[in-house]
């Protein structure tokens, strides 16, 4: 473990992505704190420039609601979206690819022809029909996103299975007399893990794009501030005040900016193998 | 330790290619340099052998002189003298120059060697495209006569298959082809032999010299193998750990090596000789194999046919008590198959497989479970057999734990077990990746034994260890065999080792059994026509001979 | 290769294994035997009965997503409940037999939309399929612009930053370009659309921010052609950037890999220079899975086509799904959900026929 740290840690990008994510993590939790009115008050004039106002430095929108709220509720809501959804996603994958993989034969088909189907309709079109037909809620974005979002990670660790269980080890643990669901929890999971954090993680990133698309379309959460709708409701006002959609934009490219480095440092960390090879 | 070169050969010619005191830094490795102060000379018309373990800088050598080390490797020092031009000094464009032109090269893996994209016919012309020799049809009949010479059949057809078509043996002489298309004055083979049978070795093995002896090309013979050592080499450089640390005739050094490494080298590798040894064996057999079938089925789909193919036909054997039973044959030809079966780590398609008076095919899985600790096995692969994320001790105790034992009960008896197979108790402690993989596989045999079974089956396990090691680990388990009383049934390629450990040897070929019987009589008067080409084809037989006395003393 | 991209749900692409050869393989299968043309047209029935199951079971969705939403069937088909009109709801009713057992409304629903019955747009005027059909080359046009510019610039980029790390000179340019594929990576395409639309039409109004062609212009031919190519800058720029992202990372993984193969190895010992080397040896084998994930990943543009159709005002179905989200036409978008899945399909089994007559391998195999 310390060699990971030692390796992660070496990876100059993901210790900027781990910086990044953290400050936002912190402005997140501190939201209610640094602003205690909601972020859909009108606090104060409208159309405040940034940068002017030593109150409002993030300056207001088109109807005096200050965007520094808003951007920090949304960060609440995008992190939350993407870390519940993931889970989710992430645990289904692993429960729907570890039977395929590990039980083979028809359950194996079958898992794989509806992984395939799921792989195969367009996602971002899957999740707007979805959304729409729920009605927008934080559940249904979230239910959405893991719909959409499962099949990879199925497929990833039904693939493990399937190496794993033809590795020596495994057989060896067969030969010793292990039940087959000890097998996979001990012997084969923990080995299938390092692609599983690292696909996560990847899917935590996409599943915060996804949702700011969704909000900008107008199928967020009424209730929840989200990044998304901030650009989408600025959208009107493009050509008078373009900072009013510049800020949302620069908080999702960082947050995913973060997330995708941390990814990449992880995928360095848990497989240096890997990345030695080809490249020197 | 550095020896001076033998200049019996070149003292009056200056010879192809002269290597002094050539030095490569490994960063970051587990020793400072890859190579240190390595000199020889390759005369043309020679072969030059070069020997050593895995990770003693052979390859590294042939890298430097072609040019083509990975970047982070650069040598230090030295010079690499080709036809009085140092090579090292050499600009990039100067080295492409002679590079297929005047040095050509074979590598280990034919399976990854042939570009899959591009057919075979244009990956050989490429060679002269390249070098602007054989303009117009010239090229093409080149590529012809060159298929040809390496012994491929049929050349006009050949040459527009894709490589995939082809089995290793026949990649291989294809990437010979290549290497020979341009006449190079020095050729430099790595372990040009390593990934393939041993009658496939042989021919390669005629191959290249009998196209060394008609061209009279220098050769640079890099290999692991005593045997092909000793039925190709002229001369013999053996490299330890990036020194080279001795050089001479080939007689001279298998005959009389002088280093204590070498000696040690020479003295592990197994003689072919059939060892009588004093080990009980009961009559009564303790597994009986009748009639096993067993068919792969490759899965077809709704507009896919299924194909079948044999695996295993018709094979019947016996094992008793204590008795070790070689199970010998080629990649593909069945045995580990078998081996499989046997542990009904896969299905059978017919016969029956009687242990201890039970036939155990019919049994389900969970049926058989309480009964696995009896039928234990080794496995090929040193490096992944143990579970990664596990410690030792963990590994060693999960098979008695998963037959009802205490966990502390099972520590306590995996210590005994660690001294039993000569690891020290703190390895308990510790993860598979913090050991060698002879030292691995100790651990897979104490994980076997620690189950205290009636039968062992050892698929290929000794065959990823470098050649000391294997010793070794094959001495181990012969003790641990005699001690214990207990059956082993050895799976391997190679007859020699076989024939160390067991008593009974079956040969199979193809799917089915071809030969049956004491290991001194398949070895010695073999009734069967593809047993005597196996053993033909053991390299080393010559030097066999001539090393018989010394053994048996 | 990197792990696949999550938004996109695809595999990542994998440089195909060779297929081990049997040892004792018998001499003549060395021979080079035709593809029998049988093969191959069994392949593409496969794929085509595939592909239609694929389909129907979208429709299967379909049925099912409107049963899941809160409220009666018929008057979510018909739109915003309330506002609609109760003719219309009764007879959606009856033309669903919405009062009929479930497998009988679900097979009426299907048989429905495989006679290209695709339910009638209430607050259009017009039926769904039609509404579609009448959009679908916008969207084409755009995906298809979209797709060349992110495959090629793409694989390009990629292919210059892997050169630079194989030559081991002007790594920079490696850094440059991994640095920029990142970032685009991580920004949201719609976003991305604005600030383009800020920068290239407002202020420096070099191109036009909406629409297809210029409104009552009335041009005619290569005027038209013109006029219609500059409002496609924008629009494929912003779809496709993430996607060439996505390439640039894809190719340089895979051509890194494909590096530091043996064959490659081979082919310097030969005495090859490293610019053929990259060209005749490394190319080739390492754009084949690339070029096989983007024509699975053009089917994905699709999705996104509705962000950057929205934005920009592009007349084609991913505004019109946009529209109908608005106008909360369900049959509206379940059509468009319906055909942008069809056109996955297509493009996915192009991409695999396509594919399997370029790798002589796959070829032999018989399919994957």
């Amino acid at each position: 473990m310390s060699g990971f740290a030692r390796r992660f840690l070496r990876n100059t990008g993901a210790v900027a992505g781990l910086m990044i994510l953290a400050a936002i993590l912190v402005v997140a939790l501190a939201a209610p704190l640094l602003f205690p009115d909601s972020p859909w008050m009108m606090v104060a004039d409208p159309l405040i420039l940034p940068f002017q106002d030593g109150q409002y430095p993030f300056g207001t929108d088109m109807l005096g609601r200050d965007i520094g709220a808003g951007l920090a509720y949304g960060a609440r809501v995008s992190l939350m979206i993407g870390a519940v959804s993931t889970a989710v996603a992430v645990l289904a994958g692993i429960a729907i690819g570890a039977a395929a993989g590990y039980h083979g034969g028809w359950v194996d088909d079958l898992l794989m022809r509806v992984t395939e189907f799921f792989q195969t309709i367009p996602q971002l079109a899957m999740a707007v029909v979805l959304v729409a037909i729920l009605t927008p809620s934080i559940g249904s974005i979230v239910a959405a996103i893991a719909i959409v979002s499962w099949p990879p990670v199925a497929r990833l660790v039904r693939g493990e299975f399937l190496t794993l269980r033809e590795r020596e080890f495994v057989q060896a643990a067969v030969v010793i007399g292990q039940h087959p669901g000890r097998i996979m929890l001990t012997q084969i999971l923990p080995n299938a893990m390092s692609p599983i954090i690292i696909t996560a993680s990847l899917m935590v990133a996409t599943a915060i794009l996804t949702e700011s698309a969704l909000s900008f379309l107008g199928l967020g959460d009424r209730n929840m501030m989200s990044w998304g709708f901030m650009i989408g409701a600025s959208r009107t006002m493009l050509r008078e005040a373009p900072w009013m959609s510049l800020m949302p934009g620069v908080a999702i490219l960082l947050t995913v900016l973060a997330i995708n480095l941390i990814g990449e440092g992880l995928n360095d960390a848990l497989n240096p193998q890997l990345r030695h090879r080809g490249e020197d | 330790m550095r020896t001076m070169p033998d200049h019996s050969t070149s003292a009056d010619v200056a010879p192809l290619l002269r290597v002094r005191d050539l030095t490569v830094p490994l960063p970051g490795g587990e020793r400072p340099y890859a190579v240190r102060d390595v000199s020889f000379d390759i005369a043309r018309g020679e072969i030059l052998c070069i020997v050593g373990e895995s990770g003693s800088g052979k390859s590294i050598s042939a890298g430097a002189i072609m040019g083509l080390l990975p970047h982070h490797l650069t040598p230090e020092r030295g010079e690499i003298l080709f036809d009085g031009v140092d090579l090292l000094r050499l600009s990039e464009t100067e080295m492409l120059a002679r590079r297929g032109r005047q040095i050509g090269m074979i590598f280990q893996e034919p399976m990854s060697a042939l570009n899959p994209t591009m057919r075979i016919g244009d990956q050989i012309a490429e060679v002269m495209a390249v070098h602007g020799t054989h303009p117009g049809p010239a090229r093409r009949k080149r590529v012809l006569d060159l298929l040809d010479l390496v012994g491929l059949p049929d050349p006009a057809t050949l040459q527009h298959v894709y490589p995939f078509r082809l089995s290793g043996g026949q990649r291989q002489r294809v990437v010979i082809a290549m290497a020979l298309a341009l006449e190079p004055a020095l050729l430099i083979a790595d372990e040009p032999t390593t990934a393939l049978d041993v009658t496939t070795q042989a021919q390669i093995l005629a191959l290249i010299k009998r196209i060394q002896a008609r061209m009279g090309m220098g050769v640079m013979f890099i290999t692991h193998d005593f045997g092909v050592v000793a039925d190709i080499a002229d001369r013999i450089a053996v490299m330890e750990k990036g020194v080279l640390v001795e050089q001479g005739r080939a007689t001279e050094v298998l005959d009389s090596p002088r280093h204590p490494y070498t000696r040690h080298l020479i003295a592990a590798v197994p003689t072919g000789r059939a060892v009588p040894r004093g080990v009980t064996v009961e009559d009564a057999p303790l597994l009986a194999v009748r009639n096993l079938i067993k068919t792969y089925t490759t899965s077809g789909g709704p507009f896919r046919p299924k194909r079948v193919v044999p695996a295993v036909c018709d094979v019947s054997f016996e094992v008793r008590r204590g008795e070790a039973l070689g199970i010998v044959g080629e990649s593909g030809s069945g045995k580990s198959t078998i081996g499989k079966c046997l542990l009904k780590l896969q299905g059978i398609d017919g016969g029956e497989i009687v242990f201890d008076g039970q036939d155990i095919a019919p049994l389900s899985q969970a049926a058989f479970r309480p009964q696995r600790r009896r039928l234990q096995m080794i496995f090929q692969d040193p490096f992944a057999s143990l579970n990664p994320r596990q410690t030792v001790g963990r590994i060693l105790t999960d098979g008695p734990v998963a037959g009802g034992e205490a966990r502390a009960e099972a520590m306590a008896r995996a210590r005994t077990l660690l001294d039993l197979v000569g690891l020290p108790a703190s390895a308990l402690e510790r993860y598979p990746h913090e050991f060698s993989g002879g030292q691995r596989q100790r651990v897979g045999i104490a994980r076997a034994l620690a189950l205290q079974p009636d039968l062992i089956v050892a698929d290929e396990s000794v065959s990823a260890l470098d050649v000391s090691v294997q010793a070794q680990v094959l001495a181990l388990l012969k003790d641990l065999q005699k001690r214990l009383g207990v059956a082993l049934v050895f799976i391997t390629h190679d007859l020699r080792v076989a024939a160390e450990v067991c008593q009974r040897i079956a040969v199979m070929h193809r799917g089915c059994l071809v030969e049956y019987g004491p290991s001194a009589e398949v070895l010695g008067a073999s009734r069967e026509d593809y047993t005597r080409r196996l053993i033909e084809a053991m390299p080393g037989r010559a030097w066999d001979a001539r090393r018989q006395p010394a053994s048996a003393a | 290769m990197s792990a696949g991209s999550p938004i996109t749900g695809a595999a990542p692409a994998q440089a195909p294994k060779a297929t081990p050869t049997l040892d004792h393989t018998p001499a003549q299968s060395v021979l080079p035997q035709r593809v029998p043309s049988m093969a191959l047209a069994r392949f593409i029935l496969a794929k085509l009965v595939k592909g239609v199951l694929v389909v129907l079971c979208v429709v299967v969705v379909n049925f099912f997503l409107i049963r899941l939403a809160p409220g009666d069937p018929a008057s979510i088909m018909a739109g915003e409940s309330g506002s609609s009109d109760p003719n219309y709801v009764a007879q959606l009713r009856t033309q669903f037999g919405l009062d009929r057992p479930l497998p009988v409304q679900m097979a009426t629903y299907v048989l429905g939309v495989v006679r290209f019955d695709w339910g009638f747009s209430y607050r259009m005027k017009l039926p769904v399929l039609q509404l579609i059909l009448d959009r679908l080359p916008a969207t084409l046009l755009l995906m298809g612009s979209a797709f060349v510019f992110s495959v090629l610039l793409g694989i390009f980029l990629g292919v210059i930053a892997s050169r630079t790390r194989y030559t081991g000179r002007r790594r920079w340019l490696d850094s440059l370009i991994v640095g920029g594929a990142l970032l685009l990576y991580a920004t949201p395409l719609f976003w991305l659309s604005l600030l383009m639309i800020v920068l290239f039409s407002v202020e420096l109004g070099w191109l036009p921010a909406f629409g297809m062609e210029t409104v009552g212009a009335g041009l005619t031919g290569w005027s038209r052609v013109l006029d219609i190519t500059t409002h496609l800058v924008l629009p494929t720029v912003s779809l496709g950037s993430f996607y060439m992202a996505m390439y640039v990372r894809l190719t340089r993984a895979s051509m890194l890999e494909v590096m530091g193969m043996d064959f490659v190895r081979t082919a310097r010992a030969k005495g090859v220079a490293a610019p053929a080397v990259i060209r005749r040896h490394v190319l080739r084998n390492a754009l084949l899975p690339v070029v096989t994930f983007s024509g699975i990943q053009l089917g994905q543009l699709a999705g996104g086509a509705v962000l950057t159709e929205t934005v920009f005002g592009w007349p084609g179905i991913g505004r019109l799904m946009f529209d109908a989200l608005m106008q909360r036409d369900y049959q509206l978008l379940l059509g468009v959900f319906l055909l942008t899945s069809a056109m996955v399909v297509v493009f996915n089994m192009l991409t695999d026929v396509i594919y399997r007559v370029v790798d002589p391998r796959i070829a032999f195999e018989g399919g994957r």
